[in-house]
């Protein structure tokens, strides 16, 4: 911990190994900062300011530069996340299947709005748009596996596998 | 029933791994590509009129021949496995259910333009086909089908799997390539094109995952059967993504000439419940609407086209008799809002004020001028940006309002 309070970021030797192996896949290492972000993400949760800089260092790229990506895409959290993501599609075909009730009883269930996260830290809700599985419409992600083909019992069967 | 070609081993057991594939005929085609001249391969992707299947409807084997001749390389093969069109989820089966198709097109595809490194740019929410396809691309390695000298041919070829962290735009070919690179994923102003300027500053080619796919095909069973199969202009089986108000939601593969009524009332089952039909999505979110009695059409590039929509990634969204048309705009502004990268004005700016003009006309605050000005900011905006996405996002905009004008009108004049 630092002054801050914030966790410092720093790869452990394995996963500087990691890094390095990341950045020789490509004709200009640059291109693993993708990669890079994701496993930072994985290591320490999500992507702070401090671990953009930490980052920046090991691309020689600025931080303006690392801050601009990591803003731009919406799988990088840059304030700490639940232990588990739910995230509920919105866009047409679960739209007209019943999303919106998907994310309502969702809402009650975990006491949250949509963006946040439950006081004991289990489950941070989000609403997205299409992740293109709208054969199984109303859907969501929950970590890494598409549910869908909702139901109220169902929501609730996955709410309470969730550790 | 017409031949299954790209899902004929989707309901088989084990449809991802190498031995079934190899069972069922995979890798077949490589065997005979790499005994072709390069040359011959691109010329018979001509020939089978196999056009792009991620959007754009583009000829593959013309895309191809952009490439410039006798580069001394390096030349990329990019697969844009970021499918993200609203109502599209095709590529998806594909990766998980036959991720050696992919490979098998791949590895020939690269043969034909030179290409001896290929990435795999698959969408960051996809964690399920990234993990089976890079087992597939393992296994691929293990057996000596990528890698060194693949098959004793002299010819290489490394594969480099690449997750997006979650962005539409990414799959706008440009947008895609400035990702790969590690940057936002904003498209780049053309020409130059991918192929003569495109990944890390090489010559590229991106390709759909489907499209790909097929490509093994071709050189199997030749590209005048391939041909055959489709339109005059479009050849081939095609995967449409059917979702919405029908009884059968899912992939169904189908030749090019096949209507839409065709695939919304035999294929899919019809609208459930005895409700009437609406109107229909056609081809992903960014194609124009077609009310119920516009559905006689062949769901072909140029049939779509012809009847002032399009084929664009085969997503077909259908909305029986009970949907809001004004709601279902709603939703699809809000979508169009929050993926504009940014990076054009007229795109960043009317996207977001269009979809705020539909959320005050749901919510019953709409103004007599906002359908009109709507429908003007969309003209004036078409064909202004740097990429297609706002042209995408016009097709909804204007034939929602268009053709169900007076749903929008009542809620106004409330």
């Amino acid at each position: 911990m630092n002054a801050r309070g914030a966790v410092k970021v720093e790869f452990t030797p394995e996963q500087l190994v990691e890094v390095r192996r990341l950045q020789g896949l490509y004709p200009d290492r640059r291109a693993a900062l993708l990669p890079v972000l994701q496993l930072v993400q994985d290591v320490f949760g999500h992507i702070s300011l401090e671990a953009e800089e930490y980052v920046a260092g090991l691309f020689d790229l600025s931080p303006a530069h690392v801050h601009e990506v990591v803003t731009f895409y919406t799988l990088f959290f840059r304030e700490p996340k639940g232990r588990h993501v739910i995230s509920v599609c919105h866009n047409l075909t679960c739209h007209l299947l019943g999303a919106q009730q998907v994310l309502t009883h969702l809402k009650k269930r975990l006491g949250v709005e949509v963006g946040g996260t439950t006081p004991d830290g289990r489950v941070t809700l989000l609403s997205v748009e299409c992740l293109c599985a709208c054969e199984i419409a109303p859907m969501l992600q929950v970590d890494d596996r598409y549910e869908g083909n909702l139901s109220g019992e169902k929501v609730d069967r996955i709410l309470d596998g969730l550790a | 029933m017409a031949e299954k070609i790209l899902t004929r081993n989707f309901h088989l057991p084990g449809s991802h791994t190498l031995a079934l594939y190899r069972e069922t005929g995979g890798y077949a085609g490589l065997e005979k590509a790499l005994a072709m001249k390069p040359a011959e391969i691109t010329e018979a992707v001509k020939r089978s009129n196999l056009r792009g299947l991620g959007g754009a409807g583009f000829p593959t084997g013309v895309k191809w021949g952009f490439l410039p001749k006798g580069h001394p390389g390096p030349i990329y093969l990019v697969i844009n496995a970021d499918e993200g069109e609203p109502g599209t989820f095709k590529d998806r089966y594909l990766l998980e259910k036959d991720p050696h198709a992919l490979l098998e097109g791949m590895i020939i595809s690269a043969y034909a333009i030179g290409a001896h490194v290929a990435f795999v740019y698959i969408r960051g929410e996809y964690v399920q086909p990234w993990r089976i396809f890079s087992r597939a691309v393992a296994e691929a390695y293990e057996a000596g089908l990528l890698g060194k000298n693949i098959g004793s041919s002299g010819f290489d070829l490394d594969v480099i799997v690449h997750r997006g962290a979650g962005a539409y735009i990414c799959g706008e070919e440009t947008g895609l390539i400035s990702s790969l690179e590690g940057k936002k994923g904003w498209p780049k102003l053309k020409p130059p094109f991918p192929a003569i300027r495109g990944a890390f500053g090489a010559p590229t080619i991106v390709n759909n995952v489907e499209t790909i796919c097929h490509v093994p095909h071709i050189v199997r069973r030749g590209a005048e059967w391939f041909a055959s199969l489709g339109t005059k202009t479009q050849g081939g089986t095609r995967l449409y993504s059917v979702s919405g108000h029908v009884e059968r939601p899912g992939v169904y593969e189908l030749p090019v000439s096949v209507t839409l009524r065709e695939l919304v009332y035999e294929h899919a089952g019809g609208v459930p419940h005895g409700k009437r039909l609406k109107a229909v999505v056609p081809g992903g979110s960014s194609a124009a609407l077609l009310t119920a009695d516009e559905i006689d059409v062949t769901l072909d590039v140029d049939g779509l086209r012809n009847a002032g929509t399009m084929a664009g990634s085969a997503g077909v969204i259908v909305m029986d008799e009970t949907v809001s048309i004004p709601e279902a705009l709603m939703v699809v502004a809000r979508f169009y809002a929050h993926e504009s990268c940014g990076q054009c004005t007229p795109c960043r700016e009317s996207t977001g004020w269009i979809y705020k003009m539909t959320r005050r006309i749901i919510e019953g605050r709409g103004r007599k001028e906002d359908l009109d000005t709507i429908l003007d900011v969309a003209r004036r905006g078409a064909g202004t940006t740097i990429c297609a996405f706002f042209d995408g996002a016009v097709g909804p905009y204007i034939s929602y309002i268009e053709k169900f004008r007076h749903e929008f009108e009542a809620l106004i004049s409330k």
